[in-house]
């Protein structure tokens, strides 16, 4: 049973009845799809068709197609991967770690992060992926199968085939606990379904699911187990990433700090597009009783603590660099700040420390358009971190006769607009398809935590 | 699983009604089943239902993950290939951290939602019995089996509609 003090917001407001949140999801599902879904599908298959020609040219002539050189061997690539799981990383942290903190506010947006998460996750796995050169041998060289070439297994050693591990465990244990949660709400939809194909459909996505109090009360024990494995999961997927560099003798990579200071930055990243995402979804699909203010204003202080977390670690690197009396590392960072690339370093500082403190101020923290822009920002902050950390280590080499630049071409454009592409056409469908909002958990709210309407 | 095929259908709006309404068990009713739209918390003690041992489950899984990891790592790298990388040793324990650690949790996982799909029969061609079209809508739903109940068909639906039930239905499952 639930106990809540009188001066907690309502989750729900408007009075919304447990038949009302069925009939406000489901009925998007069930109505035809509306012109400006119709227009956004469009869109977004007209930028997989772009980023399609380009993985064609990439594929057909290999990764010299990528504006990457003998210095800087790793950029959009690597960037778009590591920013792609960032963003990843809002949906499980929401449905795990709120679940195990008992934050009843995570039921409305858990089901639409969730969503988010696995489709990211894709986005960045292409990328790597794609950078094999030849991914059709990818299996070889990613996972542990016995094979005729060169040496015989794989390292086990090496931070990038413990990716491998961290990112496929991550997706599928993500898939597993969102399609978890979507069994008893496909069931509702199977119910109300008025015609054979999505009776069928939705039939046979909802596992014959009954609603028995036996299955809730199995399910519930899994999805807290689920929750448990998890939160260590999400955390180690972005400290694995963070060993992609922070095991790397590169000055600027090499630095202790990289795991915790990534995992910050990837809430901070993953909660901002879960903003930019929700604000459009639920002004589309009128959901603002189910996600509130409350819900927004939440969201945007979990965005001023990672912003923080990640400001200091900014600050840290920088001072750690000067402390340590390294010169290398030293001259990492004055360049990183000062160099060629400054304006992206600036860009980065501006979007990812100044931005989100804006937040500290309650009217724009309660103000669906300052959130959805400052969400933009915080995403485009973001992306320019990685690629700070990535290219502005790298560019400038041991050997003064080695310095490089980077300039990206149509290939690597093309290619982030096919994982773009790919994340809105997936997330459309979902949206179209599926109950963007948690049916069963937000009904489980409804008596004590919905406001309450006098007739 | 329900095995009978006479029921009495107690159909309740409220979680808590819900759950004083069970108490009628102490009137000697039996009760078959509840069904609800969301998972009515406290519902399992009412019952009497026992802990779930799926966690149990999660650990046993998560240990052969463990296992399996290490036997693998070690196998490969250690036995059957052996070869330095990054002046690592032969058997670069700390290394094997993150693998193993993904290994547990993907098993883990794995094996307890694969146990409970199977343990409450839901399968993508599973059918079920809905003893009310309403139960995944906003209605809970108190199952009497007449098969089993030595008490009188009358006197269920009395004790059924003094708990507090809105209706009280008679249903014949195929």
């Amino acid at each position: 049973m639930h106990a809540t003090a009188a001066v907690r917001e309502a989750l729900v407001t408007n009075g919304k009845s447990v038949h009302d949140v069925t009939v406000d999801i489901c009925s998007r599902v069930e109505e035809k799809p509306s012109k400006l879904w119709l227009i956004s599908i469009a869109f977004s298959l007209g930028l997989l068709t772009v980023g399609a020609y380009a993985i064609y040219l990439l594929l057909w002539h290999g990764i010299g197609m990528w504006g990457l050189n003998k210095t800087v061997g790793w950029a959009w690539d690597i960037t778009n991967f590591v920013w792609w799981v960032g963003i990843g990383h809002a949906g499980t942290l929401i449905s795990a770690i709120l679940l195990l903190f008992r934050q009843k506010w995570r039921m409305s947006i858990n089901r639409a992060a969730e969503a988010m998460t696995i489709f990211a996750v894709i986005c960045a796995a292409m990328f790597p992926i794609f950078h094999m050169g030849r991914p059709w041998l990818g299996f070889y060289w990613a996972l542990p199968l016995p094979n005729t070439f060169g040496s015989l297994w794989v390292n086990f050693s090496s931070p990038l085939l413990w990716d491998v591990f961290a990112i496929s465990t991550y997706f599928s244990v993500s898939l597993v606990f969102w399609y978890l949660g979507l069994i008893p709400d496909f069931a509702t939809i199977r119910d109300r379904a008025a015609n054979k194909v999505s009776k069928a459909v939705y039939g046979a996505l909802s596992f014959g699911w009954d609603g028995a109090a036996k299955t809730w009360s199995r399910y519930e024990s899994v999805a807290l187990i689920l929750a448990g494995l998890a939160t260590p999961l999400v955390l180690s997927v972005h400290t694995i990433v963070s060993m992609d560099f922070a095991t790397a003798v590169i000055p600027g990579w090499h630095t202790t700090i990289f795991p915790p200071y990534f995992v910050a930055g990837a809430i901070f990243s993953g909660f901002a597009m879960v903003l930019t995402l929700l604000i459009v979804t639920r002004k589309v699909y009128k959901l603002e009783d189910y996600i509130t203010i409350n819900h927004i204003e939440l969201m945007n202080i979990i965005i001023i603590i990672t912003g923080s977390i990640v400001g200091i670690a900014y600050i840290t690197e920088f001072f750690i660099a000067w402390y340590s009396g390294v010169p290398a590392e030293q001259y990492a960072f004055i360049n990183r700040a000062t160099g060629p690339y400054w304006w992206a370093y600036a860009c980065m500082m501006t979007c990812n420390v100044i931005s989100p403190q804006l937040f500290w101020f309650k009217k724009i923290r309660t103000n669906i358009a300052s959130t959805f822009v400052l969400s933009i920002v915080v995403n485009i902050g973001m992306w320019f971190e990685r690629f700070v950390i990535i290219v502005t280590s790298l560019h400038r080499d041991y050997l003064p006769s080695s310095w490089a630049m980077f300039y990206p071409t149509f290939v690597d454009v093309g290619v982030y607009l096919f994982s773009l592409g790919f994340f809105l056409f997936a997330f459309l469908l979902f949206a179209k398809f599926f109950p963007v909002i948690n049916l069963a958990e937000v009904k489980s709210i409804i008596k004590s935590s919905s406001e309450k309407v006098s007739d | 699983m329900a095995s009978g095929k006479n029921f009495v259908l107690g159909i309740y709006d409220d979680e808590d009604v819900l759950l004083d309404a069970i108490k009628i068990r102490g009137a000697g009713v039996k009760i078959q089943e509840v069904y609800s739209p969301f998972p009515v918390h406290g519902i399992d003690d009412v019952l009497g239902y026992k802990r779930s041992r799926l966690p149990i489950a999660a650990f046993l899984f998560g240990l052969t993950g463990t296992c399996l990891a290490l036997v693998m790592q070690i196998g490969m790298m250690t036995t059957d290939w052996p070869m330095i990388v990054g002046g690592k040793d032969f058997l670069p324990l700390p290394a094997f951290i993150p693998v193993t650690f993904e290994l547990t949790v993907l098993l883990s996982a794995f094996g307890m939602v694969g146990t409970f799909l199977v343990a409450s029969n839901l399968k993508p061609w599973g059918k079920p019995n809905l003893l009310d079209i309403r139960i995944t809508d906003d209605k809970h739903v108190v199952a009497v089996d007449l098969d089993v109940n030595h008490v009188s068909e009358t006197d269920i639906k009395k004790v059924l509609k003094e708990s507090g039930a809105q209706e009280v239905n008679n249903k014949i499952r195929e």
